[in-house]
């Protein structure tokens, strides 16, 4: 090696590394909310680079907001635009909000088996011995999932909008739609995160997600008015938080008075966040 | 037990980084760790050798603050293990048997990653990254993805991402486990450098040679309890005796002369081995007077010898000399331990 010193020699008990910022010496057991928002920063950072270097992971996000679009535009767009008293048209217009609502989901559902894969490696290990809030590993990957959902939202409505989609509210009603729809995903997600941290394998979490989220996508306002579905069922769309956002991101978009779903979809990401969020950071810190 | 030494606790210049009081994990029935007490001096290298399961990763995993205790206490470079983790983590290194680095980044794009979340300034974190990516030999390597490095780039690189922070106690879980021999010496290099420029190392192996390459202060662990503890060559006296080692100018002579040596009774205890792939044959010596007849009885017998040298038992004998138990748990060419 040359002269350019490399300090490698490790300091004495007592004495910091190399001059971290004046921030941390200071603060050095509690974690501040800017050191945190660092961390979160340099680990979402890894995460992009993950998707950087292995692209086809994008496969999900660009193709299937196009796919079911197509699919159910074609497929059922016309029967139940006729049922809604118009045309495929009408459909696409009823459609589109509740894909919204649907890719949330899938996206979460994602966060699952991904966290289960990601958090069996070594690295992990690695993060949880350094001096950071061990929430900030997950916090980041949410950021970086709610990022993809943006992508995923973006070309679905390009998509809405090629097919004769039509914006009957305001720009604001739509922000607001897609505001929703990304709240209530980032909650799901520590549904999954959980779910990703608890069971062995990312098949199982797989397979349990789909169990779970089939029922609750298709038994709710998301793809077809609920008017004709048996009563029983009925009881069970008006209390799915699913139809909540699909009938809420709908009225934002369409600039009909959307009631208190909103309301309750809120409700719903606050009460799943508060409750789902700290059982995740403790599974994360417990596993050995 | 063979407790050989009592070690200094004075706090102050060369105290203790490392302090561990009766330190207890239970996995159910398993006790992983059944009270064990461990010191180590400021800038010195505790060796902690025993088998698979022996209870040397649990012990790593409880002072870098990944599992908690169920009794005892420890304190590391002044710090709580349970009590003051956050502090702890800005003072620790922990390089484990698997690499803990993130497989699809770069060498680089980790190193920077882990300056970052350090709190380095963007800045420093460059730096730091660039130059222990050349300390540790992995310059050109720095913009590849870890995936296509070997083992031993891997590990390097998870020894260089340990030191960003330079810390003040240094985790060595197996360092070298699962390593080819040529690889295990490039990392028993980067060792030798980081504790010659004053690292305090806790290093966990089964590798008599890497304990005797690596540390002067040696704890044997084993079934979750500290069996033996003092200087390497302490632990070895403490087995008594010698091996006289006996090359023959012909080496078909081996058997005649284990056979001389048997007869003579002059073999001791263990009795003399023959090892033809060596071209060596092994006698255990308890005095001069031994060595003297052995080397005498050869000469009236008129074997010609060409080499004769004596050395101290192999940590592997002092091992079984210590637990009775077979020593083969160590040669077999290490399975991993369960992260239990």
């Amino acid at each position: 090696m040359s002269s350019t010193t490399t300090t490698l020699t490790p300091t004495p008990a007592g004495s910091a590394g190399p001059a971290p910022s004046k921030a941390a010496v200071a603060e050095e057991g509690r974690i501040g909310l800017r050191a945190n928002l660092r961390h979160i920063g340099a680990l979402a950072r890894r995460n992009l680079l993950q998707i950087k270097k292995d692209p086809e992971s994008m496969f999900d996000v660009l193709l299937m907001p196009i796919v079911f679009i197509v699919l159910f535009v074609y497929v059922f767009g016309g029967s139940v635009g006729a049922s809604l008293g118009g045309n495929r048209h009408d459909y696409v217009n009823y459609l589109v909000p509740g894909l919204m609502a649907m890719m949330g989901m899938n996206i979460a559902m994602a966060v699952g088996t991904g966290v289960n894969d990601d958090f069996r490696k070594g690295v992990m290990d690695r993060f949880r011995t350094m001096p950071i809030a061990r929430s900030s590993v997950l916090i980041a990957k949410i950021v970086v999932e709610l990022g993809r959902l943006m992508i995923a939202t973006l070309i679905l409505l390009t998509m809405g909008f090629a097919l004769g989609m039509e914006l009957n509210g305001s720009v604001f009603g739509l922000l607001g739609a897609v505001a929703l729809a990304a709240t209530f995903g980032a909650a799901i997600m520590w549904i999954f995160i959980l779910l990703g941290l608890t069971m062995k394998t990312a098949q199982a979490v797989q397979g349990t997600a789909m169990l779970v989220l089939m029922p609750l996508q298709f038994g709710s306002s998301i793809f077809a008015p609920t008017q004709t579905m048996p009563g029983w069922l009925q009881a069970f769309t008006d209390y799915n938080p699913l139809s909540n956002l699909a009938d809420a991101a709908r009225a934002l978009m369409q600039g009909k008075p959307v009631g208190d779903s909103v309301w309750w979809t809120l409700a719903w990401a606050a009460g799943i966040t508060v409750v789902m969020a700290p059982l995740a950071v403790a599974k994360f810190r417990k596993k050995a | 037990m063979v407790d050989m030494e009592r070690i200094d606790r004075n706090p102050r210049n060369g105290g203790n980084a490392v302090e561990v009081r009766g330190l207890v994990k239970h996995y159910g029935e398993t006790k992983a760790l059944d009270g064990v007490d461990l010191d180590v001096r400021e800038g010195t290298v505790l060796g902690v050798l025993g088998p698979n399961g022996a209870g040397k990763t649990t012990l790593v995993r409880c002072l870098s603050t990944l599992i908690t205790p169920d009794a005892g206490h420890a304190v590391v470079a002044g710090f709580d293990v349970v009590k003051q983790p956050r502090e702890l983590r800005r003072r620790i290194g922990l390089t484990g048997q698997y690499a803990s680095v993130d497989e699809k980044l770069s060498g680089w794009e980790n190193l920077y990653m882990i300056g970052r979340l350090l709190d380095l300034p963007r800045k420093q974190a460059r730096a730091r990254a660039d130059e222990l990516l050349e300390r540790f030999s992995l310059t050109d390597a720095a913009k590849r993805a870890c995936m296509e490095y070997s083992g031993g780039m891997r590990r390097r690189l998870d020894l260089a991402a340990s030191m960003i922070g330079s810390p003040s106690v240094l985790y060595l879980d197996e360092p070298t486990t699962g390593l080819d021999p040529r690889t295990r010496n490039e990392v028993w290099d980067e060792v030798q450098r980081m504790v010659a420029e004053g690292a305090t190392v806790l290093l966990t192996t089964q590798y008599m040679e890497e304990a005797e390459q690596l540390a002067k202060e040696l704890t044997v662990i084993d079934k979750g309890k500290i069996i033996a503890r003092g200087g390497v060559d302490e632990l070895k006296a403490k087995v008594g005796g010698r091996t006289l080692h006996i090359r023959p100018s012909d080496p078909a002579e081996l058997a005649a002369m284990a056979q001389a040596i048997r007869e003579a009774g002059l073999d001791g205890v263990a009795g003399a081995q023959a090892v033809p792939d060596e071209g060596l044959l092994y006698v255990p010596i308890l005095s001069d007077e031994q060595l003297t007849a052995v080397i005498g009885l050869l000469g009236v017998r008129g074997f010609s010898l060409a080499h004769v040298a004596t050395a101290l038992p192999s940590l592997d004998e002092v091992f079984l000399a210590i637990t009775g138990d077979k020593a083969s748990t160590f040669s077999d060419a290490a399975p991993q331990e369960a992260a239990a």
